[in-house]
C-alpha cells in the first residue's frame, strides 16, 4: 500500500553543514517521494540535540567550512555518535558527504595537525596533507555497482578507508578519496559516504531511489518504487557528464 | 624608461584587441605592461595627487566604486576608476596604462583621486601596491567555493593585510557583517564604520546565511534584525561582543522596487538625504559605504548626495532598457546571497513576472553550479507569468526549479540567444521582463540586448 507509505528523514546539522547545495538531496528525496504519493517528513537535528534512530528512515550529514566542522566533531562524539552507531548496527541508511563524509570515519587532521575525533561509524580516517597541498577541485564521474555518478567535488582533506568499509564507487574522472587509489566514496552496511555534491542527488536519480527504496523497505518491506519521467534529470546529468569528461581531455592532453 | 616601455606596450595591445573584436581589452594590456615593468601600478598609483580608494567585498563592490566615483566627481575632482569590473592586479594595471601618456606621466595627476574596486584575493597586492587612504570593505559571502576554497581564507588574508596598513590608511567597515566589522579590532589607523539602523527593512533568515561565531568566546551571535544573509544587527550574548556603533548610518529608507531608495543617512558632518536609483536592501548597504568612504576621503556633504542621486545601474546590475516596447531588466546574480536578495526585491514587485534565468559555469561564474540549490527560488512560487532557462548548465537549473515548485512550465534553451527570443516572445508589450544571468551570461545577453535596444555598449560608451 504506497499511499500510506512515508519517509522520515534526519537532517544532521541542516543549518551548520549545508555548503555545496546540501539542500538539494534533502529536495529530490522529497520531490522523488511526493511525485509517487510517498510521504515525506525531514527534522533537523542540531547542535545539542540528540536523538532516537528509529524515529527516522533515513538519516543526512551534509558538508561545511572546517570552521563549522570543528564545532560539530565535539557535538557529534558526546551526543550523536552513540545513536548513529546504533543507527548504523541495525542497518538503517545514512548517508553522508563531503564533510559529513569526513566525520562519519575514526579521526579528521587538519591542515594544522589537529586531530579531530570522527562517529566511527565508517572504518576510514581523513587527513588534511597542509596548506600548501592542493584542494581536490572539479567535476567528477564514478562508476557504482548500478551506474555513473556525476557531481562537483571539492575537498583539501584525502580520505582512506579501512578493511571494513567497501569503496562506494571508482573514480573514472576527478580525484574522489584521495587522487591516488581511483576509489571514490565508502559504503559499510547501509551508511553510505561520498565526495560527490552539486549536488549528488538531484543528478543521480538511480542512486536517490536506490537510497529511498533501501530505506522504506526496512519499515514497509521490499515493494518497488512507481517509475518516474527523469528526462530532465539526465539531461543535466548529461551535460555535466560531457563537462567533466572535455576537462578531463585537456587536463591530460 | 621600462615604465614607458610597459605603458606603450600596454597600450599597443589594447589597440590590437580592440581592433581584432576582442572587447575592450580589460585584462591584457594590463598582463602586458605588467610583465615588462611588475611595479606599474605603484609607479602610477604613487603619482594620484588625491590618493586612492579601494572597494572590496563578496557583493556590491561594483556598484559602491560607482558610487563614489560619481561623489568624487561632484566634489570637482576626477577619479581614476576601473570601471569595467575587471578588478585584479591586472585589471588595475590595464586602468593605469589606459589613463597615462606615453612619456609615463598621468595627465592632471593633482586632481585625481583614485576610486579602485578589488577582487577579495587581489585586495592585499593592492594595497601594498597603491598605499591608499582607504579601504572599504563591504560584506563577506560564501561565493565560488570551488575557487577560493572557503569564506574564511578571505578573511584570514584581509587580517594578514590589515595588520601591515600604514597608519594613514582609514578602513571603511561594515558594522552590519560581523566579520567584517571584527577586522576593526586590528587596524592600526582611523576606522569608519557604516551601517543600517531600519529595522522595517529586516527579513526573515534565509538558508543560506552562513552562521557567524564570535571570534571572541565562540559563541553563536543573536540578531535583533536581519537585513539579509548574514548582516544585520547582531550581538554575542555569551560574551557581549557585538556591532559597533556605526559613525554613517542609514536612518530612513523607502523603497520604491526598482525605481529607487529614498535615504536618509546620518554623518559626522551632517545628514546626507538622497533618493537612489537602485534596489535592494544590498544597496542601501553599498550607499552607505560609499558615503563612509567618501567622508573618509573628506569629500564635502552635497557631494556625497549629488553623487548617490546620480548613480544609475552598473553594468548588468539592475540595468533597464526599452526593447520592442517591453521593458528589460538585467539582474546580474553570481552567489546565494546576492541571487536571494533579487528575489526578494522582485517578490515585492505586485503581479506575475516573465522570467529568463541563465546559468553558465565558466571560471567567472564559479564552476560548481551546486549554488543554485542554496538560492531560495521559493520566494517566487505563484508569482511567475513564464520561466525560460538557459545558459551551459541550464538543465541544472531546470531542475532547481521544478524541485523547488517554482514554474511547472519552462523552456528549457542552452543557446543564449535563442533563450533570449523565446523569453522576449512570452513578453506583450508594455510588460516586463527580467534577466537574472551569472556573470558570463550577463556578459553576452546584455550585449544582445543592448544592440536591439539600439544602445551604444559599454566599449563604446565608456571611452
Amino acid at each position: 500500500m504506497s499511499e500510506t507509505r512515508e519517509l522520515r528523514v534526519g537532517h544532521l546539522y541542516g543549518s551548520l553543514l549545508n555548503l555545496y547545495g546540501d539542500r538539494g538531496n534533502i529536495l529530490t528525496l522529497k520531490y522523488r517521494c511526493e511525485q509517487r504519493g510517498i510521504g515525506f517528513v525531514v527534522e533537523d537535528i542540531g547542535l545539542g540535540k540528540t536523538f532516537e534512530p528509529s524515529g527516522y528512515d533515513l538519516l543526512f550529514v551534509g558538508g561545511g567550512p572546517d570552521r563549522e566542522q570543528q564545532r560539530v566533531a565535539d557535538d557529534l562524539v558526546d551526543l550523536k555518535a552513540v545513536p548513529l552507531r546504533e543507527a548504523a548496527d541495525s542497518g538503517q541508511v545514512i548517508l553522508a558527504v563531503c564533510g559529513g563524509y569526513q566525520l562519519l570515519g575514526h579521526y579528521y587532521r587538519e591542515a594544522g595537525g589537529e586531530e579531530l575525533p570522527g562517529a566511527g561509524v565508517l572504518d576510514l580516517h581523513t587527513e588534511h596533507p597542509g596548506d600548501q597541498a592542493r584542494r581536490c577541485i572539479g567535476n567528477i564521474i564514478a562508476r557504482w555497482d548500478e551506474g555513473m555518478i556525476v557531481g562537483f567535488e571539492n575537498h583539501g582533506g584525502r580520505t582512506r578507508l579501512g578493511p571494513t568499509a567497501q569503496p562506494l564507487a571508482t573514480v573514472e574522472v576527478g580525484y574522489g578519496n584521495n587522487g591516488e587509489d581511483d576509489l571514490e566514496g565508502a559504503r559499510q552496511g547501509n551508511v553510505f559516504g561520498t565526495y560527490i555534491h552539486g549536488s549528488l542527488l538531484p543528478k543521480n536519480p538511480a542512486f536517490a531511489d536506490y537510497l529511498i527504496g533501501l530505506a522504506l523497505s526496512r519499515r514497509y518491506g521490499e515493494e518497488p518504487l512507481a517509475p518516474l519521467d527523469d528526462s530532465l534529470e539526465l539531461r543535466a546529468r548529461a551535460v555535466a557528464e560531457g563537462i567533466a569528461r572535455r576537462e578531463h581531455r585537456r587536463k591530460s592532453a | 624608461m621600462r615604465l614607458q616601455a610597459a605603458i606603450a606596450a600596454g597600450k599597443l595591445s589594447s589597440l590590437a584587441s580592440r581592433v581584432l573584436g576582442r572587447g575592450g581589452g580589460t585584462a591584457l594590456p594590463g598582463l602586458v605592461a605588467e610583465r615588462l615593468a611588475p611595479d606599474i601600478v605603484a609607479r602610477l598609483a604613487g603619482q594620484l595627487g588625491q590618493g586612492s580608494a579601494l572597494v572590496s567585498g563578496t557583493n556590491g563592490k561594483t556598484t559602491t566604486a560607482l558610487m563614489l566615483s560619481a561623489m568624487v566627481t561632484a566634489a570637482g575632482l576626477r577619479p581614476l576608476h576601473n570601471r569595467s569590473g575587471s578588478n585584479l592586479m591586472r585589471g588595475l594595471a590595464a586602468t593605469f596604462v589606459a589613463e597615462a601618456g606615453v612619456g609615463g606621466r598621468l595627465p592632471g595627476a593633482e586632481k585625481r583621486l583614485g576610486v579602485l574596486e578589488l577582487d577579495e584575493a587581489a585586495l592585499p597586492a593592492a594595497a601594498k601596491a597603491t598605499n591608499p587612504r582607504v579601504i572599504a570593505l563591504l560584506n563577506l559571502f560564501r561565493d565560488q567555493l570551488d575557487r577560493y576554497g572557503e569564506v574564511d581564507i578571505i578573511a584570514d588574508r584581509w587580517r594578514e593585510m590589515i595588520k601591515g596598513l600604514p597608519a594613514t590608511t582609514t578602513l571603511v567597515l561594515n558594522a552590519d557583517d560581523p566579520s567584517v566589522a571584527g577586522l576593526g579590532e586590528g587596524a592600526t589607523g582611523p576606522v569608519i564604520y557604516f551601517g543600517v539602523d531600519v529595522p522595517a527593512l529586516g527579513g526573515e533568515r534565509e538558508h543560506a546565511a552562513d552562521i557567524r561565531w564570535c571570534p571572541r568566546c565562540g559563541g553563536e551571535f543573536e540578531y535583533s534584525t536581519v537585513y539579509y544573509g548574514h548582516i544585520g544587527i547582531w550581538r554575542c550574548p555569551t560574551c557581549g561582543n557585538s556591532r559597533p556603533r556605526p559613525q554613517v548610518v542609514v536612518n530612513g529608507a523607502e523603497q520604491e522596487g526598482f525605481a529607487g531608495t529614498s535615504l536618509v543617512i546620518d554623518t559626522p558632518g551632517g545628514v546626507v538625504t538622497a533618493k537612489t536609483r537602485l534596489a535592494g536592501v544590498y544597496n542601501i548597504h553599498n550607499a552607505a559605504a560609499a558615503v563612509a568612504a567618501g567622508v573618509a576621503l573628506g569629500l564635502p556633504i552635497e557631494a556625497l548626495a549629488a553623487g548617490l542621486a546620480g548613480t544609475g545601474a552598473a553594468f548588468g546590475r539592475q540595468e533597464r532598457f526599452e526593447l520592442e516596447g517591453k521593458r528589460v531588466t538585467i539582474l546580474l546574480g553570481k552567489n546565494p546571497a546576492g541571487f536571494n536578495q533579487l528575489l526578494r526585491t522582485l517578490a515585492a514587485i505586485p503581479g506575475t513576472k516573465h522570467l529568463a534565468l541563465f546559468l553558465n559555469d565558466g571560471i567567472a561564474d564559479g564552476r560548481d553550479v551546486s549554488w543554485i540549490w542554496d538560492v531560495d527560488f521559493e520566494r517566487l512560487k505563484g508569482q511567475v507569468a513564464s520561466t525560460v532557462v538557459s545558459g551551459r548548465r541550464a538543465a541544472d537549473l531546470a531542475l532547481r526549479l521544478r524541485y523547488g515548485g517554482v514554474s511547472e512550465e519552462m523552456t528549457i534553451e542552452e543557446d543564449l540567444e535563442a533563450a533570449l527570443d523565446r523569453a522576449l516572445a512570452n513578453t506583450a508589450q508594455g510588460e516586463d521582463l527580467y534577466i537574472l544571468p551569472t556573470y558570463t551570461a550577463m556578459l553576452r545577453v546584455r550585449e544582445l540586448v543592448a544592440r536591439r535596444a539600439k544602445m551604444p555598449s559599454y566599449w563604446e560608451a565608456e571611452r
